[in-house]
C-alpha cells in the first residue's frame, strides 16, 4: 500500500549518505556510534552491563588491580576455600576478583582445572560474604566479551537463578546483572537457562520491593526478550507468565516511578510488542492506558524540566503506543481499550520539541506515533486543528528528509477527511511550506508534496488559486521530466490551470 | 518548534476526544495518479527504522559504568555485631549485614537449623524431612515436587526428582539443594542435629562449608544441646556448644560424611 511503501522510503534515508548529518546521533568513522549501527545491521548489537562498585575499590587500597598468573590464583583459591580466618578467606577472593577484570586472569582462570567448580562452591557457601565476593567474580567473567569466558560461567547458573528467589537485595542485584551479560553471550548459553525456569525466577522476582532488583530485573529480562529466537522460543512463556501485568504495573506513573526501573521496562514491552506475538493480551491488560498515562506523565516532566535522560524512557514507550494502535483490537470503534484523548496529542507535540532540542534523531518516531494517532482517528485531526498545532508541525519540516516525509504524511491524513478539515489548513502558512517542500531535490518529499496538493485542490478550491499566484506552476514544472512525479504533476497543472 | 501556550494549560486539563469535525471523502481523493491512503504504519522488530533509537540504547548500557557510581552511598557505620543469638558475625556496612542475615538466619528450618536460599526451598525440606504424613503418602503416590519455579512435576522418590531435574532442567547432578534424605524418620523437632551436608563428591574438596549448615540459633526455642547426633567419623568437639555465641559454622570443616 501506498503510505506503507513510503515509510518503507523514510528508513532507507536513514542510511543513506545524503541524510542530513546535523540531526542525528554522531556518524563519525570510528566512534562507538559507529560500530553499534554496524552490529545492529548484522543483527548483533549486544552489550554487557558491568557492575562494579567503586566506593569499595577505593576503600581496598586504590592500586591497580595486577594480572593473576595460574600459581596465585590456585593461591587465592586455595585461601578462601580453606583459610582459618574469615577475613583472610575473604581477602583472598577479593584479590581474586580485582585480577578478574582483566582478560588475561579470565582465561588463566577458565583454563585452570577446578577452578570454576571451587568458585561455585564458594558461591553456595554459608559463608555470606564468600558468597558475595564469588558473585563477584562470577560478574566480571560474565562480562566478558570472549564466549569461552562467559560460558565457562554457566555451572553456576542453576545458583543464579535459585538465589533470586531469595531476600537480599544487593546479592539478588548482582545474580541478576550477570545472568543478564550471560544471556546474550549465546544461544548455548539459553538453551540452558530456559529449561532451568529462568521465566518463573524473574516472574516470582518482580514482585521485590526494592529498586535496584527490579532494574536489574529489568535489564535482565530485556536482554532475553532481545535475542533472535525470542519471538518463537521466549516471548510466548513470558507472555503466559505474570510478567506483563507486572511490568505494566512497573510502567505506571506516580510518585512511585522510577525512571532506571522504567527504562528498563519500557524496552521489555517494546521488544514484546514488536515481535507481534500477542499483542491483544497486552492491550487487555489495560497497556494502552498506562503507555498514554505515561505519555502524559513524561511531557509533564519536559515541562517542569525535570527531563534529564527521558528520552531512554520516551523512546520505546512511543514505539510501544505507535506499534499497538496497529492492531485489530483497536478497530473495535469505541471500544474500552481506546486512546482518545487529545491530551496525548498535546503531551506528544511537547515531547517533539524536546526531541528537537535533545535528541533530534528521535523526530521520525515521535511523527510516526502522530501517523498512527491521525490515520483513522477525525477526533484527533480535529485536535491538530483545534489545538494550533499545523504551524509548529510545519516548523520542522527543515529538519531533514525523513522528518519532511512524516510531516506531509500527517498533513495529508488531516486533509484526506475531506472540506471541513481542509478549510482549516488553508488559507495559512502551509502554502509557502509547500512551495519549499516542492522545491527539495528529494523525490519522495516532492511525492508527498503532491500528494497534500492534490487533497487541498479538492476539498479546498481556492488553494489551487492562490497557489497559481505564488508561482507554484513554475514550480511544478521542474518536476515534469522526473518519471516518479511527472503523472502527478501532469495531474496537479490541469486542476490548478481549469480552476 | 513554538508550541502555542494553551496546550501546556490543555495537558493539565481533564481527559477528553475532541468533537470530530465532520468526514466527506470523494472518491477521487487518492485516486490514480495519485495514492495516498491515510494508514497506521507497524514496523518490526529488525526494522532500520528503529537503528537510531537502538544504538542510544546500547550506548546508555555500555555507559552504565558511570551510573552505577552515582548508585546511593554506601556508609560504613561503626562495627556491630549480628543479633540472632549463637551468632558473632561482625559487620561494619549494613548491606553485608542483610546479605548475612538472609543467608543464615532468614529461611532456617525449625526442626534441624538447616537455612536455605528461599522460603520455597525451605518448604520442600520441611515438607520432605521432617513431616511424616508426607512419608506416608509418598508410599501411595508421587510427592517430590520439582524444584525449578513453574514446573508442577511429581516423583515418587528424591532420586527419580533429581533424574528429572538433571534431564529437563539441565541442574547439575550434585545440586547443592537438592540433598537426598539419607536416614528414616524426621529429627526430633528442637533437637540441635549438627546437619552437615554431603560433600559433592570430591573430597579433595573443601568449600567453605556446606549450603544448608548453619549454626545459629534463637535463645527462646533453644533445647538443650544435647539431643541426637548422628554423626559418623568425626564428633563435635566438647567445647562447641550451640548458644553459646558458638562460630563454628563459620569456620571451615573437614568434609563430614554425616546425615539427619
Amino acid at each position: 500500500m501506498p503510505s506503507f511503501r513510503l515509510v518503507e522510503r523514510f528508513a532507507a534515508f536513514l542510511l543513506s549518505a545524503n541524510f542530513i548529518q546535523a540531526h542525528h546521533v554522531e556518524r563519525k568513522a570510528g566512534s562507538p556510534q559507529t560500530a553499534l549501527r554496524k552490529a545492529r545491521r548484522e543483527q548483533q548489537l549486544i552489550s554487557k552491563r558491568l557492575l562494579r562498585d567503586d566506593a569499595s575499590e577505593e576503600a581496598e587500597g586504590g592500586c591497580v588491580a595486577m594480572i593473576l598468573g595460574e600459581t596465585e590464583i590456585q593461591h587465592f583459591l586455595r585461601l578462601a576455600q580453606q583459610g582459618t580466618e574469615e577475613k583472610e578467606r575473604e581477602r583472598a577472593l577479593v584479590s581474586l576478583r580485582r585480577g578478574l577484570q582483566h582478560p588475561e586472569t579470565q582465561q588463566t582462570f577458565i583454563w585452570l582445572e577446578g577452578s570454576m567448580r571451587t568458585l561455585v562452591g564458594l558461591l553456595t557457601s554459608n559463608q555470606a560474604l564468600l558468597q558475595l565476593e564469588a558473585a563477584r567474580c562470577l560478574h566480571e567473567l560474565s562480562h566478558s566479551e570472549q564466549s569461552a569466558v562467559a560460558e565457562a560461567c554457566l555451572p553456576a547458573t542453576s545458583y543464579l537463578l535459585t538465589y533470586l528467589s531469595g531476600h537480599s537485595s544487593d546479592f539478588i542485584e548482582l545474580c541478576l546483572y550477570t545472568l543478564g551479560n550471560l544471556i546474550v553471550e549465546s544461544e548455548a548459553v539459553r538453551r540452558q537457562l530456559l529449561p532451568q525456569g529462568i521465566v518463573p525466577a524473574l516472574a516470582a522476582c518482580i514482585q521485590s520491593p526494592h529498586l535496584t532488583v527490579l532494574e536489574a530485573l529489568g535489564y535482565a529480562l530485556s536482554q532475553l526478550l532481545q535475542v533472535k529466537e525470542a519471538p518463537e522460543m521466549i516471548i510466548p512463556s513470558v507472555l503466559g507468565s505474570t510478567l506483563p501485568e507486572h511490568i505494566l504495573r512497573l510502567l505506571q506513573p506516580g510518585p512511585k516511578l522510577n525512571l532506571g526501573v522504567a527504562v528498563e521496562f519500557a524496552w521489555c514491552l517494546h521488544y514484546i510488542i514488536c515481535s507481534q506475538v500477542d499483542n491483544t493480551l497486552l492491550i487487555s491488560h489495560g497497556g494502552l492506558s498506562t503507555l498514554g498515562l505515561l505519555l502524559l506523565d513524561m511531557a509533564g516532566a519536559v515541562q517542569r524540566t525535570e527531563d534529564t535522560g527521558l528520552e531512554l524512557l520516551a523512546c520505546p514507550v512511543l514505539r510501544c503506543l505507535s506499534n499497538l494502535l496497529t492492531e485489530a483490537a483497536m478497530e473495535v470503534v469505541g471500544g474500552q481499550n481506546q486512546l482518545e484523548d487529545e491530551r496525548v496529542v498535546a503531551a506528544l507535540f511537547i515531547l517533539l520539541q524536546f526531541f528537537l532540542q535533545k535528541q533530534p534523531s528521535l523526530l521520525p518516531e515521535g511523527l510516526w506515533l502522530l501517523n498512527n494517532l491521525t490515520a483513522n482517528s477525525p477526533s484527533f485531526c480535529t485536535s491538530l486543528l483545534s489545538m494550533d498545532l499545523i504551524e509548529p508541525l510545519l516548523q520542522l519540516l527543515p529538519v531533514s528528509n525523513v522528518v519532511s516525509i512524516l510531516v506531509l504524511t500527517v498533513l495529508c491524513n488531516v486533509a484526506e477527511k475531506g472540506p471541513a478539515y481542509c478549510q482549516r489548513l488553508w488559507p495559512g502558512p502551509l502554502l509557502s511550506c509547500l512551495i519549499g517542500t516542492l522545491a527539495s531535490p528529494d523525490i519522495e518529499v516532492v511525492g508527498q508534496s503532491l500528494e497534500l496538493l492534490q487533497l487541498l485542490f479538492l476539498y479546498q478550491p481556492e488553494a489551487a488559486k492562490d497557489f497559481l499566484q505564488q508561482s507554484g506552476l513554475q514550480v511544478l514544472e521542474r518536476h515534469q521530466e522526473e518519471a516518479q512525479l511527472q503523472d502527478r504533476v501532469h495531474a496537479l497543472q490541469q486542476t490548478a490551470l481549469h480552476q | 518548534m513554538q508550541l502555542p501556550p494553551a496546550l501546556h494549560s490543555r495537558l493539565a486539563g481533564g481527559p477528553g476526544a475532541a468533537e470530530p469535525l465532520p468526514v466527506e471523502r470523494d472518491p477521487a481523493a487518492g485516486a490514480p495518479p495519485f495514492r495516498f491512503a491515510a494508514r497506521r504504519v507497524r514496523f518490526p522488530r529488525e526494522h532500520e527504522f528503529f537503528e537510531d533509537g537502538d544504538v542510544l540504547r546500547h550506548l546508555y548500557l555500555q555507559d552504565v559504568l558511570t551510573q552505577v557510581t552515582e548508585a546511593p552511598e554506601r556508609p560504613r557505620v561503626p562495627e556491630f555485631t549480628c543479633q540472632v543469638a549463637g551468632c558473632c558475625q561482625v559487620f561494619d556496612s549494613l548491606e553485608d549485614y542483610e546479605h548475612h542475615y538472609h543467608t543464615l538466619h532468614r529461611n532456617v528450618c525449625s526442626f534441624c537449623r538447616r537455612a536455605f536460599p528461599s522460603v520455597h526451598l525451605l518448604d520442600v525440606h520441611i515438607l520432605e524431612w521432617h513431616d511424616s504424613l508426607f512419608q506416608i503418602l509418598s508410599e501411595r503416590q508421587d510427592m517430590y515436587q520439582c524444584l525449578v519455579e513453574g514446573c508442577a512435576e511429581k516423583f515418587k522418590t528424591s532420586k527419580d526428582r533429581k533424574d528429572h531435574l538433571v534431564r529437563c532442567h539441565l541442574y547439575p547432578a550434585d545440586f547443592r539443594f537438592d540433598k537426598p534424605k539419607k536416614s528414616r524418620g524426621p529429627a526430633t523437632p528442637g533437637a540441635a542435629v549438627r546437619a552437615s551436608a554431603e560433600a559433592p563428591g570430591d573430597d579433595g574438596e573443601q568449600s567453605g562449608g556446606d549450603a544448608m549448615e548453619v549454626c545459629s540459633e534463637h535463645a527462646a526455642s533453644l533445647p538443650e544441646p544435647v539431643g541426637e547426633r548422628r554423626t559418623s567419623g568425626h564428633r563435635i568437639p566438647s567445647t562447641i556448644c550451640f548458644g553459646q555465641g558458638a562460630s563454628r559454622g563459620f569456620k571451615s570443616t573437614k568434609k563430614k560424611k554425616g546425615h539427619q
